[in-house]
């Protein structure tokens, strides 16, 4: 199991290497190479996470690797899964380096398999963890997206046309692209949040009760859904939405890492 | 060396001014100095290109024929009064291997004044059809011209030679991609009637722009303008409300002042619930703030902004047109070598090569299935394939070898390697 971590991520590495090739060549039998391994990457992932279910016994989203793990196995397959739909260009240059820097945080992280306290042990464990996680890949995704938008409109606004301009794709589909991703993201986290009540309920007898991981989800929720309702009303699109989208994403994060280091809770991972 | 028999002499635009180049076309019909130039002496082949830019006459010289220089010179430039002398400065002069390479150069529109414009391909295959109904050409410039089509088709495919034009109206299109991505949806305003307006608009148009709105200070202007993009007009005092609807402006009135300030696009902005708006000046002096610039989605370009990006354009086409040099020379040597085999020697060995790979193969073949055979039956089916080989192979080396004039011996030579299938190995465009 220990290697085939080591592969995964030596794969997720060799595939943002080879998407930063493709970047500044632009040739396009690197693009294919590129994602071939990223697939591949992916598949290695898949099956590492679901060793890891046989050996522990229990959804693996519970310490700090597994999240993290989790968290860049969505964000690929979300990728991919986008690939599907319609491409961006240039985009997966921007996506694997976040996968990988994920995926090296997991490396640095215990990978000391936890035994689950029994108040844990409920079916609601992957139901709860794995959307609220998934939430948030198609969170960084947009992310990604609003980084690219900036990127672009800084070129294009102030007239200087650096490595990006011809390199990255219309205003128009990067917009789009965040849309896109906040049509997914947002009902996954309020899907992520309405089973942790449930599950709350079921494990402690309250449905919300300020902890401070709940509290942070909430302010997340709150965010998107101003963004959300924003761009509905008074047209909040183009380089407002991709700012949001970055602040939206940095309050994912602390909800993600920060609560759990500054702020403690019953959500705080036993390793 | 068979190379060094191919020439190429003529004038472009490069080489002299338009007032040269107009005596020395031949407009219309070239099948007449067709029959002039291979009249010539030490003529073998020969091909004549006159378009507005150039005028030049590709030949197969016979071999030692030193004064095929002078002949066509004087055939260039016989009617058109300019000595022999003079016609050196306006005329460029090429042989063997730069003779190749620069027909492939013209072909692939590298040598073309706007380069990377396909036209000219065209034009040389008219002229080689004129040629090949003139029955001028033979084995060699049949297959260097055609050589010539192929390079400038990979050339095209390779390279992006022909992908960013360098003009003003260009670059507009191409920023108003980046910035709207589609363009069927969205509409264009044009406020004066000027060329560089109406050329954009027709840029946008043919990028197919959902609508075009002409605002002019003279109504039946602008409805003469709107008429021909089948858009409105609409008067100059309806500009501001107009943004509310357009996507892209492009402003090109001789106003002496701003027609448009940063306070009157605000609101609309709000209005437009922050779709993003494409302001282009090409005005001098600007019609449009350039404060403009600091509203959010709002890209405003003046003319010498765009002037930047035709730069940009510039540069990226250079650096495809490197790429392109590099396939010329490659296929430049693949011309050379197959021109070498193109003599009877080397002919004779590649059949010999390639009827004993045959019979060697089919000797394997048959005698492993008959193992019982003893040795002098063996001998005597190898001396039978042997044997048989020799006597197909005879008369084609016959066909090859018996006197004839040069140009019909090559004729021959490319017949047999074609009927033998000798150029097989990897160029199928022959």
């Amino acid at each position: 199991m220990e290697e085939l971590f080591q592969l995964t991520v030596l794969a997720y590495a060799a595939a943002t290497t080879t998407y930063l090739v493709y970047f500044f060549s632009q040739n396009k039998r690197v693009r294919s190479g590129a994602r071939g391994l990223l697939l591949g990457a992916g598949l290695l992932h898949t099956f590492y996470i679901a060793a890891r279910y046989l050996a522990s016994d229990h959804t693996p989203i519970t310490s700090n690797h597994e999240t993290v793990s989790f968290f860049a196995w969505s964000l690929t397959w979300g990728f991919l899964s986008f690939r599907w739909r319609y491409q961006v260009k240039n985009f997966g240059v921007f996506v694997t380096p976040l996968i990988t820097l994920l995926m090296v945080i997991a490396t640095f992280s215990s990978r000391h398999i936890v035994e689950l306290p029994p108040a844990l042990q409920s079916y609601w464990l992957p139901i709860h963890a794995s959307i609220a996680i998934l939430a948030n890949g198609f969170m960084a995704l947009a992310f990604c997206g609003g980084v690219m938008y900036l990127l672009q409109e800084r070129q294009i606004k102030k007239k200087h046309f650096g490595l990006f301009y011809s390199r990255l794709p219309s205003l128009e589909a990067l917009d789009n692209l965040n849309q896109h991703c906040l049509a997914i993201g947002f009902p996954l986290l309020t899907l992520g949040i309405v089973t942790g009540s449930i599950w709350a309920k079921q494990a402690w007898g309250a449905y919300w009760q300020w902890d401070p991981k709940e509290t942070w989800s909430l302010i997340t929720w709150f965010i998107y859904a101003a963004i959300i309702h924003q761009r509905l009303t008074v047209g909040w699109r183009r380089r407002r939405a991709a700012i949001m989208a970055i602040v939206g994403f940095s309050a994912v994060l602390f909800t993600l890492w920060g609560v759990n280091f500054l702020l403690g809770g019953v959500h705080s991972y036993a390793g | 060396m068979l190379a060094e028999t191919i020439l190429c002499l003529g004038v472009n635009h490069k080489t002299a001014p338009v007032a040269v180049r107009e005596k020395l076309a031949f407009s219309g019909d070239c099948a007449t100095p067709l029959t002039e130039l291979k009249a010539l002496p030490g003529c073998e082949e020969c091909c004549l290109l006159s378009t507005c830019n150039r005028v030049e006459v590709l030949l197969v010289a016979k071999e030692g024929a030193a004064s095929a220089e002078t002949a066509v010179r004087n055939f260039l430039f016989g009617a058109s009064g300019i000595s022999l002398e003079e016609s050196k400065q306006y005329s460029y002069f090429h042989q063997g291997s730069a003779a190749i390479g620069h027909v492939f150069r013209v072909a692939a529109s590298l040598d073309s004044m706007v380069v990377g414009e396909p036209q000219i391909l065209g034009q040389l295959k008219d002229a080689y059809r004129t040629a090949t109904e003139q029955h001028a050409t033979g084995a060699v410039l049949n297959k260097l011209l055609t050589k010539a089509f192929s390079v400038a088709k990979r050339i095209r495919t390779e390279t992006n030679i022909g992908g960013s034009a360098v003009s003003i109206s260009y670059a507009a299109v191409q920023l108003a991609k980046k910035i709207f991505g589609e363009l069927k949806d969205k509409q264009v305003l044009l406020v004066g009637a000027g060329e560089m307006a109406e050329l954009a608009a027709e840029h946008l148009v043919a990028q197919g722009i959902g609508k075009v709105v002409v605002a002019n200070r003279t109504l039946e202007r602008a409805v003469k303008l709107a008429q021909t993009f089948h858009g409105t007009a609409v008067g100059l005092d309806e500009l501001v409300p107009q943004l509310a609807e357009v996507d892209i402006l492009i402003s090109s009135t001789g106003a002496p002042d701003l027609i448009l300030r940063k306070e009157e696009v605000r609101p609309i902005m709000r209005q437009r619930h922050n779709r993003p708006l494409f302001l282009i000046d090409i005005a001098v002096p600007r019609d449009l703030d350039p404060e403009l610039n600091d509203l959010d989605n709002v890209y405003l370009y003046d003319i010498d902004d765009l002037k930047q990006v035709v730069e940009l354009n510039r540069a990226e086409r250079q650096k495809e047109a490197d790429k392109a040099e590099r396939i010329v020379a490659e296929e430049a040597i693949k011309f050379l070598q197959w021109l070498e085999a193109m003599e009877v020697a080397p002919t004779i060995t590649a059949l010999r090569k390639k009827a004993e790979a045959v019979r060697d193969a089919e000797l394997a073949k048959t005698l492993g299935n008959l193992a019982e055979l003893g040795e002098k039956e063996r001998k005597g089916v190898e001396m039978m394939a042997n044997a048989i080989i020799n006597k197909m192979l005879h008369d084609p080396m016959m066909f090859m070898k018996a006197p004839a004039p040069a140009e019909e011996k090559r004729a021959h030579l490319a017949l047999v390697r074609k009927v033998f299938g000798l150029d097989d190995g990897g160029d199928a465009a022959s």
